[in-house]
């Protein structure tokens, strides 16, 4: 019951959330929208016993990625209106078309019992305890490659940073890719 | 009433689509870029209400991995939009055409 009731509510956060974040003219408000959308699925998390998976959500998501997002909105300029005039004619109806094509496909896909297998037994909780054992036993490989990844991806971040355009002596405006 | 995980999977579906929406519909970078971490949500949300049918923890370990590869994206895809912005003073996807023939 009271899960029913949870998600019912974080249900509808989530969608208004989502429809914000793909609506709002003002990439702030987009921001705040997402913001409520991955707050909604950290309680969805925790619902389904998945508790430090919830936590990181909040702490990852809701915490650096969106800083990092409302930093470069901030860069960027919320006061610059967004050109909405479509260049492509065909886009938007076919994109909508599509959409609703695709949406009606997975809803319908959904209500077949496509999640099977060998144990339908009660929900295992996600505690650091249990998901820590799976991460550093199981997948202790995977694990490892994420943080070569991270390493890259600063890496390239970094360098992304240095380059300055007009410090390069001379090159044209159109040529280097950065 | 009882939430059965695939009430879970049928909300994923939804929020994928409103994000796939605004992958296609909208023409500013970092909202297209908000509008892919929508879509990795979802598919978060899905790989967990799997796992809890199933009574396994992979589908909680799998939104671990989703989730880093989804911050080393955010990181570098956010650089690329400053550079781009720094350059052409926009963040709108149509009037970057320096690469058209």
């Amino acid at each position: 019951m009271v899960e029913l009731v949870l998600f019912v509510i974080f249900a509808l956060a989530a969608v208004f959330g989502a429809v914000t974040t793909v609506w709002a003219r003002n990439p702030v408000y987009s921001a705040l929208g997402l913001m409520l959308t991955l707050f909604s699925v950290a309680v969805f998390y925790v619902s389904n016993g998945a508790h430090l998976v919830a936590a990181v959500q909040v702490i990852v998501y809701a915490g650096a990625v969106m800083t990092l997002f409302l930093f470069v909105v901030m860069l960027v300029g919320v006061d610059r209106a967004e050109n909405r005039k479509e260049n492509l004619p065909v886009q938007r109806p076919l994109a909508l078309g599509l959409l609703v094509l695709f949406g009606g496909a997975v809803l319908v896909a959904g209500r077949f019992a496509w999640v099977t297998g060998p144990s339908g037994g009660r929900a295992r909780e996600g505690t650091a305890e249990a998901l820590g054992n799976e991460l550093f036993r199981r997948w202790v490989l995977p694990f490892e490659l994420t943080a070569l990844l991270l390493i890259i991806a600063a890496a390239g971040t970094i360098a992304l940073g240095m380059f300055r355009p007009g410090e390069e002596g001379g090159e044209e405006d159109e040529g280097e890719a950065a | 009433m009882i939430v059965t995980p695939g009430w879970y999977l049928a909300l994923a579906a939804v929020i994928f689509v409103i994000g796939a929406s605004g992958m296609l519909l909208r023409r500013n970078a970092l909202v297209m870029f908000m509008s892919v971490e929508l879509m990795l949500n979802a598919a978060n949300l899905s790989f967990v209400a799997a796992g809890r049918a199933l009574g396994v923890l992979d589908g909680q370990a799998a939104v671990f991995f989703v989730m880093v590869v989804a911050a080393a994206e955010v990181v570098v895809g956010l650089a690329i939009i400053v550079a781009v912005f720094r350059r052409r003073a926009t963040a709108s996807v149509d009037e970057l055409s320096g690469l058209k023939g």
